[in-house]
């Protein structure tokens, strides 16, 4: 999967949650979940599963703690994926 | 009593098995129509009494009222209710739904229930027995924690007011109306959404199937089941749903132009504390009593002045010993007693939600001039017939402006709620 590839499905993860569209037009790769996009906190977890569901793969808590920007978030999935 | 703030009715809003917006209630009210239905899913699961009162609305109305977010694995059927009503009940009053960042001080939420999102909770222990804990998400607790439904609305209006969840049985909505007047009597809130909700479904009704306190015998006949006060009452319909009612300060009211559909002149709520034949599952005779006279008196009226009565009137054994209460607690019977409905007779008993249904059904009366008939109970039970001369309990709807109601709630745990309503010239 390609970076792009990857990039396009965790925006469509996480479009459900943001309250701040703006920020979805600017999306980069460092953009913050929180800050930029007004995610709330409490539906991180649930950008997780989805994210879980999407790619067949299970996030351990402290990878999870790490997905607060779309950078954070793609390396921890290219790392889930890589050792699938 | 003295510089008692008079509090008002400014805005109604129901989900309830025969109408799930006020207008089609209103007319589904008025007309006699049931809202009780066979539920295939109670047979599959072999209930005794597989019918049951249910709300049916497209899934689509939903988006109307929550956001995208909100809807993501909402599975709990009261939050829909709850949420419909109270949202439209606020719309009703056009009080301003608040998008600036400072919240209405002045404004609360009092929306009771007696269990939530109980299919959400359902679907959390199959996930947690499967040691898939983690994977719950974020929604479990804020649909599954009873007061998620005032979480709910509180945050939608904006509210910075008390936000609350009461929870007493059968009594909740009817209860949740007295709180809220207390406050705003008390000075302490000018606005409040008050009212109740509660879930349906298997897991909801199952517990009453089991005390076998529901008919079983109307399966093929649904509409036929619900009997208040009559001979042939069998057992309660369960029922679900939300009623949600604005109740505001005259002053508040009056300055914003508002629609005022009732006032509020007063109530209480008691229990019977499982004393003198009161238990956990019945009441206590002399605290019903006591409750409707004090409720008579804090509202300021003579028992006489009581035009008609909306009863708690569950389709059971107890519907005589509440009619008894009732005259003895206002010194009136036969051709004296008051108008009396139930209406129950065509939703069922919603549970924690009937005391806020049936209030919203009782406030359109006021408002539109008219007393509802009972259907079920061409054969008055011979004990009342004792009590009350037949013609007291209409079996058919009346065109008769009625001025002062008092609506009653009673529920497990022996508590009681009386509320006395009249309407505003």
């Amino acid at each position: 999967m390609t970076k792009e590839e990857l990039l396009s499905k965790l925006k469509t993860i996480i479009t459900p949650y943001v309250q701040n569209e703006e920020g979805l037009t600017t999306l980069t790769e460092n953009t913050d979940f929180i800050k930029d996009l007004e995610i709330n906190s409490a539906n991180l977890v649930d950008v997780v599963l989805d994210v879980e569901d999407e790619f067949d793969i299970e996030i351990d808590n402290e990878s999870m703690e790490k997905m607060l920007t779309v950078k954070a978030s793609i390396a921890v999935i290219e790392d889930k994926l890589a050792s699938k | 009593m003295i510089n008692k703030r008079r509090v008002v009715i400014t805005g109604l809003g129901v989900v309830a098995p025969n109408g799930t917006n006020v207008s089609i209630f209103k007319k589904h009210v008025y007309d006699g129509v049931s809202g009780i239905q066979h539920i295939k899913k109670l047979e599959d699961l072999n209930f005794s009494c597989q019918i049951a009162g249910l709300p049916i609305y497209k899934h689509d109305n939903l988006n109307n009222y929550f956001n995208s977010i909100q809807l993501r694995g909402l599975n709990a059927s009261g939050m829909e209710y709850g949420v419909i009503a109270g949202m439209d009940a606020w719309k009703d009053s056009k009080l301003p739904i608040n998008d600036s960042e400072t919240p209405l001080w002045d404004a609360g939420v009092i929306f009771g229930t007696g269990i939530l999102g109980v299919d959400k909770f359902r679907e959390a222990i199959y996930k947690v027995d499967e040691g898939k804990v983690r994977r719950l998400g974020s929604t479990t607790v804020t649909q599954t924690m009873a007061s998620g439904i005032s979480a709910f609305l509180g945050g939608m209006l904006g509210c910075g007011n008390v936000v609350t969840t009461n929870s007493s049985a059968c009594s909740t909505g009817t209860e949740a109306i007295l709180m809220a007047y207390d406050r705003i009597s008390d000075g302490k809130a000018e606005v409040i959404l008050a009212g109740s909700t509660n879930d349906s479904g298997p897991y909801v009704w199952g517990g009453f199937d089991a005390m076998r306190i529901l008919p079983y015998k109307y399966n093929n006949n649904p509409t036929g089941a619900s009997r208040p006060m009559s001979a042939t009452a069998s057992g309660f319909v369960p029922g679900s749903g939300a009623g949600a009612l604005v109740i505001e300060s005259l002053d508040n009211a009056q300055k914003r132009g508002a629609t005022i559909y009732a006032e509020i002149l007063g109530g209480h709520v008691n229990s019977g504390g499982q004393r003198k034949g009161g238990s956990m599952t019945a009441p206590n005779s002399d605290a019903v009593q006591y409750c409707i006279r004090k409720a008579v008196a804090h509202a300021g009226i003579d028992p006489g002045e009581i035009d008609a009565i909306n009863g708690h009137l569950t389709a059971t054994t107890m519907d005589s010993v509440e009619i008894q209460n009732w005259c003895i607690a206002l010194g009136r019977k036969g051709q004296d007693f008051p108008y009396i409905n139930s209406l129950k007779s065509l939703v069922g008993h919603c549970l924690a939600a009937s005391g806020s249904i049936e209030s919203v059904a009782t406030v359109l009366q006021l408002k539109e001039n008219f007393i509802f008939g009972n259907i079920n109970c061409e054969d008055l039970h011979p004990e009342i017939e004792n009590w009350v001369s037949r013609d007291r309990i209409p079996t058919k709807t009346l065109d008769y402006a009625p001025n002062i109601i008092a609506k009653a709630s009673f529920g497990f745990g022996d508590v009681n709620a009386c509320v006395i309503f009249k309407k505003y010239i």
